[in-house]
């Protein structure tokens, strides 16, 4: 691979609180190419966001180095922060501002001057479809658009690498699918290198060259969606059969080369094998010999939920809905250090 | 540095102005106790013996509007409290801009705004009530002001950016400028003729019975080293204090 815009060894960060320590981050290794679009992937709690905020300076690691955007993390933070962009999952915009006051603070105190800042201003709002909103407040802006501006904010100073917090969180399906085809456009047209994190295993598969499995604060597998999802042992099938035939279904499909993990219910049968497709052509007509009728089938290729669950044992979409200890131990050890300010105003 | 402190202040600035209402709301209770109770001082003044000397007004105008400052700076945490819960501090701190500058810019703003309203008052103290003050004396108590507003907004941000919690903070701001200021002798002065012995001792304690000491001294026209030169110490003092402490704070990884 080329340049590096990523380098990190040993990246940790532990928490104290209240007597309580938590290691958040428990040292990871990362390195991100230039021209990638690097998806870091894990459950509420995982340690992405803590991360993420290491890599970008937000917070001292307590423990290892980085390379970031061709600067030392810890030697030069205000050089990397020069370089970099960085899109945070709740936004940035102050309420009460106008889109072009905000836009063009951005770009003043990344260095640019005032005619400048405008202009990389409006060529951005056009690129991200925020044009005639110049003189809004932010707090008129829709979700979508608003989470835009957070983008071209991130963007002013044309950083080559730039981190996403979570950029789709809290929009709905359409703006979601929009901004994909945003972040995309990014790489693809002006050769930015991106890292965001997600547990989206969605947005993962869709937009991501490589994913990092974060869990528990360790990167627990790395590669391709595809690779990982390789990791997971074929296809699932599950066919409907007739109550009385179940058995009789079930010593067909076991004659099924490389069909493995088979298990039945009454009227079900349930088998992974490597090629779903291509086994099913041949089982139709194996049960048609056998003058057995199949009611339904079903084929599922491997998800990343999958790959996620046989990693860990865990499903991402539990251990991220649930509230679950590490997210709440995050949260206790964040307490002393970055305090969250309650959503609701006083 | 300086251009981002600008850039900042500039950003407050324009905010205010979008709301300028706030302005008219800052200035309606010390108005109010020019009103409803600085008549009833009138009276008092002459009939009392104990207090310092001039005009009921000369005494009462510079206190409330230290008292404003006291007020208005000490709650500047507030909207800092908002920025971070909008992401807004995060994302000025992840670009390279000074994070001294992020302070300075918002204080700055704070001591500029405290001033403006400090004028109006000072303007309806001289234009209904007839306050008679030397323009040079009510420089210097502005500048006074000013300095204050700056110390107690850069405290005001770093108590914020510590305690990072909208129910708590206004909660402890409350219960400590309650004692401060009922210890200044802000309404009625703390002097020997009028407080017992153990209450004046204590005022002399709290730092900013003497600003108000030496903002009354301005309003009279007494510039002597004996009026000001304790309040000029503690109030240059405090603002470095202040003002590093904000700005360690801002500079601090997590703030």
């Amino acid at each position: 691979m080329g340049v590096f815009l990523i380098k990190a060894r040993g990246l940790q960060r532990r928490f104290t609180s209240r007597g309580r320590t938590v290691d958040a981050v428990k040292g990871v290794d990362i390195d991100v190419a230039e021209g990638e679009l690097v998806g870091f992937l894990g459950p509420n709690g995982a340690g992405k966001t803590t991360t993420l905020r290491m890599l970008t300076t937000l917070l001292t690691p307590t423990a290892g180095e980085a390379q970031v955007a061709g600067r030392d993390l810890r030697a030069d933070p205000v050089g990397v922060r020069g370089r970099i962009g960085y899109v945070a999952q709740g936004g940035g915009t102050g309420p009460e501002c106008k889109v072009a006051e905000e836009i063009e603070l951005q770009g003043r105190l990344y260095g640019l001057g005032k005619a400048d800042a405008i202009a990389r201003g409006r060529e951005l709002t056009e690129q991200l479809d925020l044009s005639g909103l110049d003189q809004r407040l932010t707090k008129t802006l829709s979700g979508g658009q608003r989470r835009r501006l957070d983008i071209a904010l991130g963007l002013i100073h044309s950083p080559k690498l730039v981190f996403f917090d979570e950029p789709t969180t809290g929009l709905d399906p359409q703006s979601r699918a929009n901004l994909w085809e945003h972040i995309r456009t990014l790489r693809s047209e002006q050769g930015v290198t991106l890292f965001l994190t997600t547990h989206y295993l969605e947005e993962a598969d869709a937009l991501c060259d490589r994913i990092l499995v974060i869990d528990g604060g360790e990167i627990v597998a790395e590669g391709t969606p595809d690779a990982l999802k390789a990791r997971v042992s074929g296809d699932s099938v599950v066919l409907g059969v007739d109550d009385d035939v179940t058995t009789r279904a079930a010593e067909i499909v076991g004659g099924v080369e490389g069909a493995h993990e088979l298990t039945t219910a009454p009227g079900e049968v349930r088998f992974r094998v490597p090629r779903g497709d291509t086994a099913l052509p041949a089982l139709l007509r194996a049960f048609d010999a056998e003058n057995l009728t199949m009611q339904s089938m079903q084929v599922q290729r491997p998800t990343l939920d999958d790959v996620f669950l046989t990693l860990t044992g865990r499903s991402l979409r539990d251990s991220g809905s649930g509230g679950d200890a590490d997210s709440a131990d995050e949260a206790a050890a964040d307490d002393g250090e970055r305090n969250e300010v309650p959503t609701h105003a006083a | 540095m300086l251009r981002d402190t600008w850039l900042i202040f500039r950003r407050d600035a324009t905010l205010l102005l979008r709301n300028p209402a706030w302005l008219a709301i800052g200035v309606m209770q010390p108005v109010l106790y020019l009103v409803l109770f600085g008549p009833l001082m009138e009276r008092i003044v002459t009939s009392t013996p104990g207090f310092p000397p001039g005009s009921s007004w000369t005494i009462l105008t510079p206190a409330l509007i230290i008292q404003l400052a006291l007020f208005s700076a000490t709650t500047a945490g507030f909207s800092l409290l908002a920025d971070l819960r909008n992401g807004v501090v995060e994302r000025l701190r992840v670009t390279p801009a000074s994070r001294v500058a992020l302070l300075l810019g918002k204080v700055l703003m704070n001591g500029l705004t405290t001033v403006a309203q400090a004028i109006i008052i000072t303007i309806l103290a001289f234009l209904v009530f007839g306050l008679s003050a030397p323009v040079g004396g009510i420089l210097l108590t502005l500048l006074i002001v000013a300095m204050l507003s700056v110390t107690l907004a850069s405290a005001s941000y770093a108590v914020a950016l510590t305690l990072r919690n909208e129910q708590a903070f206004p909660a402890l701001v409350n219960s400590v400028m309650m004692p401060v200021l009922l210890l200044s002798g802000i309404l009625v002065p703390i002097t020997t003729g009028l407080a017992p012995d153990w209450l004046y001792a204590i005022s002399r304690i709290n730092p900013f019975t003497h600003i108000v000491d030496a903002g009354r001294a301005g309003f009279r026209g007494d510039f002597s080293v004996d009026a000001l030169l304790t309040g000029s110490i503690v109030l240059v003092v405090l603002m470095s204090l202040c003002v590093f402490w904000g700005a360690r704070t801002f500079r601090r990884e997590n703030a």
